[in-house]
């Protein structure tokens, strides 16, 4: 009880003391409290993970009633991916802000955000009424928001920010709505009310309450169509903030869904179908779009709602499991969800991190600017390297332990006896699939075009490699993503009691959980040590080979064209420019083009802007018209202070006489109903 | 272990025999069976020339490359023999070890700063991407026929008995054939023999590697194809005793060969822009499967 307090307490000391330290203190004494946090919520985490479950109940206040804060192993699970990506964050962002040390204040509410933001997070994972809940969520929100417009001063970024702004409050709404549509009937705001209430009331109505939180949490996770301000504040907020964003700020959609799933008692079968339809087109649209994406951390950001998607794809496999009482199916489902997004914040946050060494050293995300940076910067071209092979979910890495996870659900589905899950089954295979393809298409643009070839447009001098202290925190990252790859089962074991909990069947010993769908991790994990032991005996075959062989060195082979320059290389358009003509109804690709004229021509230009087709269907268009409509009363607009008194006379006047007219209403229909 | 065995020897023929085929059906003698294992011999024993625009990246390539390779060599069984690693879901295993290859080939071609390589890479990419969904619903279907799911089990426990069995016996060697074809880069997807680097995909990729790494590349393309004519196999050897697998094994290679060649030798090329509708159509022909299974199994019931 104390450490919840002392956990609230961190953020306010922070608040208190930041403000009067040194540059260069505020970033450590940010490090140092979030740190504090992070073990003290991480303690909790590894007590409700390999233990019991902690309850503690907070005296809350008259309007909210008992705050019960309830420690399970869902949350245990979620705050220690929260808190190792924040670590490293934090750690991370201490070398990376050093060129920003000449705006104190800014940094001062950057770090005092970053700290709330934290502890927000954290805190969603345990509270268990829905008025604090909101708190904590709205609190989150706008830390959130201060963190990602740390770079206000281009236009961008503010317009990026308030986009993030506007939706989460979308999110909110949604969430409200759901919160009270249960606190109206039951009177309490505890999450077991919404258990009992949900329980009691016909299936339809359960449903429509689920789908009322998915998607204020699908907003919030970037599930497709509720993505639209994740490929805007990605890129806008420093490269920490964009790793944290993506990693762990997602991902507490993820968890909203499944502590959702946890209370919410409805047609699993349902909702497990809504979520595979939802996740797998997330998955498509998410990566097709991430290929033409020109701008590398849009590119990354793009890529989350596919993995999101993949997540997703796991969660609705679970449902469907849970619904129809096939504990394989659930167990694989949510194992695979849950390890995957476990998986997803290391490599993501990971790539983020490397793209923001490639920012700090050449100021530029342009990819078609970039090019031959692993000469200058070999360590963070391997770190991104590592992260891009085990996000296309290939071995030895950990994509690709979560992905078999998954697709073994899905195979496992296929000896199911109806045929709509057959065919469900056999197409979220292939979507899985054409994920997987493309995402190897587009990791291989990404890490080819930017890293590989040579400079595509004068680099600045200062692209040098980063401190090795900036890369520990990524090394840190990249050692886990080999562990799990390496070692999966070790992982899987953690998973046990998150799953048990999801899949509802109570206290399932950890060593029960090697049952026969999950044999197949042993061999996965002696198959990538094999793999690797491959390669390595490989390469010392031919190192050795080699030292005695003549090793020369020559230009690349240029048909007989001898020279070459950067700008003959294939550019990260062309390369997938075959892609984006197959897809072309998916895409929005604007084109701006100047061809040669003349004998003698001049400069010709080709310039090409990826869009999301949905973003314009769904946000720009129903915007314009709203505009439209709105702009017939700018006329009351007139800026005259008179006027505006008049307004708030009259509004308060219309809400005074509600109840007049409700009452008038009601004995004119009594009357009518006389007559 | 058995199965490594078969398709390491086969792996020694088998392009030899295509070479062989195609210079008879061209009139001419051609070179011996085993010219394709002495040149890979002699490339093993030459020194290196590295462009200066490479990196590691170009250096560890070939070795992921040829790992991958044998590592999806060691999944595929023979017969009743499981491979040397045989556990739930191994195809799964034995798609994504072969991509983790391609994604290498794919990160050297670029590495080189070449336009051409980049041109070959980015073919690489889209088409293979194109042909993983045939497989995995192809082998989708077989689990779902045979109710397992790791190579060994599904192929020991297929029994093609009736009507339907036949049709879809044939429609998945066509599938498999296809797939054999565009991941080892041959007819009608890609001509190994052009002279144009505008209209290679996988000979672009490798022009800048040479000696050692060029040869492992080499030995890696020829293990590929027995392994996908191993699959092709494994599909009607089933539960045949050894004494007439191990014969139909090196018979049905043989004609697999043979065929290779004489389409290589009387068919032109795609056009670049009509592969990746032809790759398509093959997911729809192993969709076709999936529900030529589903008829079997009468689920529309």
């Amino acid at each position: 009880m104390n450490l919840v307090i002392a956990f609230v307490m961190v953020p306010f000391a922070g608040m208190l003391l930041i403000p009067f330290l040194k540059v260069n203190a505020k970033g450590i004494m940010t490090f140092a409290l979030l740190l504090i946090n992070a073990l003290l919520s991480g303690y909790f985490a590894i007590q409700s993970l390999l233990g019991e479950a902690m309850i503690f109940t907070l005296p809350g206040s008259y309007i909210t009633g008992l705050i019960p804060i309830r420690i399970d192993a869902l949350s245990g699970w979620f705050m220690l991916i929260i808190n190792l990506i924040f670590v490293t964050g934090g750690f991370y962002a201490l070398f990376y802000m050093k060129a920003y040390r000449e705006q104190r204040n800014n940094l001062t509410l950057h770090s005092i955000s970053f700290l709330i933001q934290h502890a927000a997070m954290i805190s969603i994972c345990v509270i268990q009424n829905s008025l604090a809940f909101l708190i904590a969520w709205e609190i989150m929100a706008i830390a959130s928001f201060l963190v990602i417009i740390f770079d206000h001063e281009h236009i961008a970024t503010i317009k990026a920010g308030i986009n993030y702004l506007i939706q989460a409050h979308f999110s909110i709404l949604f969430l409200m709505l759901g919160f009270i549509w249960v606190a109206s009937k039951t009177g309490s705001y505890d999450f077991q009310a919404i258990t009992s209430y949900t329980a009691s009331i016909p299936g339809s109505a359960s449903l429509m309450l689920f789908i009322f939180f998915f998607i204020g949490f699908a907003i919030k996770a970037g599930f497709v169509p509720f993505h639209t301000w994740l490929p805007y504040a990605h890129p806008a907020a420093p490269s920490h903030v964009s790793g944290i964003m993506s990693g762990v700020i997602i991902k507490i959609g993820i968890f909203g869904i499944l502590r959702m799933l946890l209370v919410v008692k409805t047609d699993f079968i349902s909702v497990g179908y809504i979520i595979l339809l939802i996740s797998t087109i997330s998955g498509l649209y998410g990566v097709m779009l991430a290929i033409v994406q020109h701008n590398l951390k849009k590119l990354l950001a793009y890529h989350s709602i596919e993995n999101i998607g993949i997540i997703g794809m796991g969660i609705g496999l679970g449902c469907v499991g849970v619904g129809t009482g096939n504990q394989v199916l659930a167990t694989l489902g949510f194992a695979g969800a849950l390890l995957h997004t476990l998986n997803h914040a290391l490599f993501k946050s990971l790539l983020f991190y490397a793209a923001g060494n490639v920012y700090q050293a050449t100021h530029t995300m342009d990819i078609e600017r970039l090019g031959g940076i692993i000469k200058k910067m070999p360590q963070t071209a391997f770190l991104f390297l590592i992260a891009a092979i085990a996000i296309c979910g290939i071995p030895p890495f950990n994509g690709f332990v979560s992905e078999f996870i998954i697709y073994t659900g899905f195979y496992k589905w296929l000896s199911d006896t109806t045929l709509v899950s057959l065919i469900a089954a056999i197409f979220a295979i292939m979507g899985l699939v054409l994920i997987g393809g493309l995402a190897l298409l587009c990791f291989t643009k990404a890490f080819g075009v930017v890293f590989l070839g040579t400079e595509r447009s004068p680099l600045p001098d200062s692209c040098r490699e980063v401190p090795f202290l900036q890369l520990l925190p990524m090394y840190l990252l990249a050692a886990i993503i080999i562990l799990i790859g390496l070692f999966p089962i070790a992982f899987i074991n953690l998973l046990g009691k998150p799953v048990s909990l999801l899949t509802g069947t109570i206290a399932l010993p950890l060593d029960a959980f090697q049952l026969n769908a999950f044999s197949a991790l042993q061999p996965i994990s002696r198959a990538s040590w094999l793999l690797v032991l491959l390669i390595a005996g490989i390469y010392a075959i031919r190192k050795f080979a080699l030292s005695h062989r003549k090793i020369e060195t020559g230009t690349t082979w240029g048909c007989g064209y001898i020279a070459p320059t950067s700008k003959i290389q294939y550019t990260a358009g062309s390369f997938v420019r075959t892609y984006s003509k197959l897809f072309a109804p998916f895409l929005l690709i604007g084109k701006h083009e100047e061809e040669v004229h003349g004998i003698f021509p001049a400069e010709a230009k080709y310039h090409t802007h990826p869009y999301d087709k949905l973003e314009k269907w769904l946000i720009d268009s129903p915007l314009k018209m709203d505009k439209l409509f709105m702009g017939r009363f700018v006329f009351l607009n007139n800026g005259k202070l008179q006027m505006y008194i008049l307004y708030g006379v009259l509004f308060i006047l219309a809400v005074m006489s509600i109840p007049i007219l409700y009452q008038t209403m009601q004995s004119f229909i009594e009357f009518l109903n006389h007559l | 272990m058995l199965s490594v065995l078969l398709i390491v020897i086969a792996a020694i023929f088998f392009t030899g025999i295509i070479i062989r085929t195609k210079s008879l059906a061209s009139g001419r003698k051609g070179p011996g069976i085993l010219q394709p294992v002495r040149d890979v011999v002699r490339l093993f024993r030459k020194g290196v020339v590295y462009s200066e625009t490479t990196s590691f990246v170009f250096q560890i390539a070939p070795t992921i490359y040829f790992a991958s390779v044998v590592m999806a060599m060691l999944v595929v069984p023979f017969g009743q023999s499981r491979g040397v690693l045989s556990f739930n879901g191994d195809f799964i295993f034995f798609a994504y070890v072969l991509a983790l290859g391609k994604f290498f080939s794919i990160i050297a071609a670029m590495d080189t700063g070449s336009s051409f390589e980049g041109m070959g890479a980015s073919r690489e990419a889209l088409y293979s991407m194109f042909a993983e969904p045939a497989f995995f619903i192809l082998m989708g279907s077989l689990a779902l026929l045979s109710g397992h799911t790791s190579f060994q089990e599904i192929f020991s426990a297929l029994h093609i008995g009736s009507q339907i069995s036949y049709a879809l016996a044939a429609l998945a060697t066509f599938v498999l054939l296809m797939i054999a074809m565009i991941e080892s880069s041959r007819m009608p997807i890609d001509d190994p023999k052009t002279h144009l680097e505008l209209t290679m995909i996988h000979e672009v990729m490798i022009l800048d590697n040479s000696g050692f790494d060029l040869g492992l590349i080499f030995t890696a393309g020829y293990l590929k194809f027995a392994i996908y004519g191993a699959l092709i196999v494994n599909l009607f050897i089933g539960v045949i005793p050894y004494e007439y697998a191990i014969p139909s094994f090196f018979a049905i290679q043989f004609a697999l060969a043979v065929a290779i060649g004489i389409i290589e030798s009387f068919m032109a090329r795609f056009r670049m822009s009509h592969n990746p509708q032809f790759i398509v159509a093959l997911t729809s022909v192993s969709l076709l499967i999936f529900f030529g299974v589903l008829l079997i199994l009468q689920k529309f019931m």
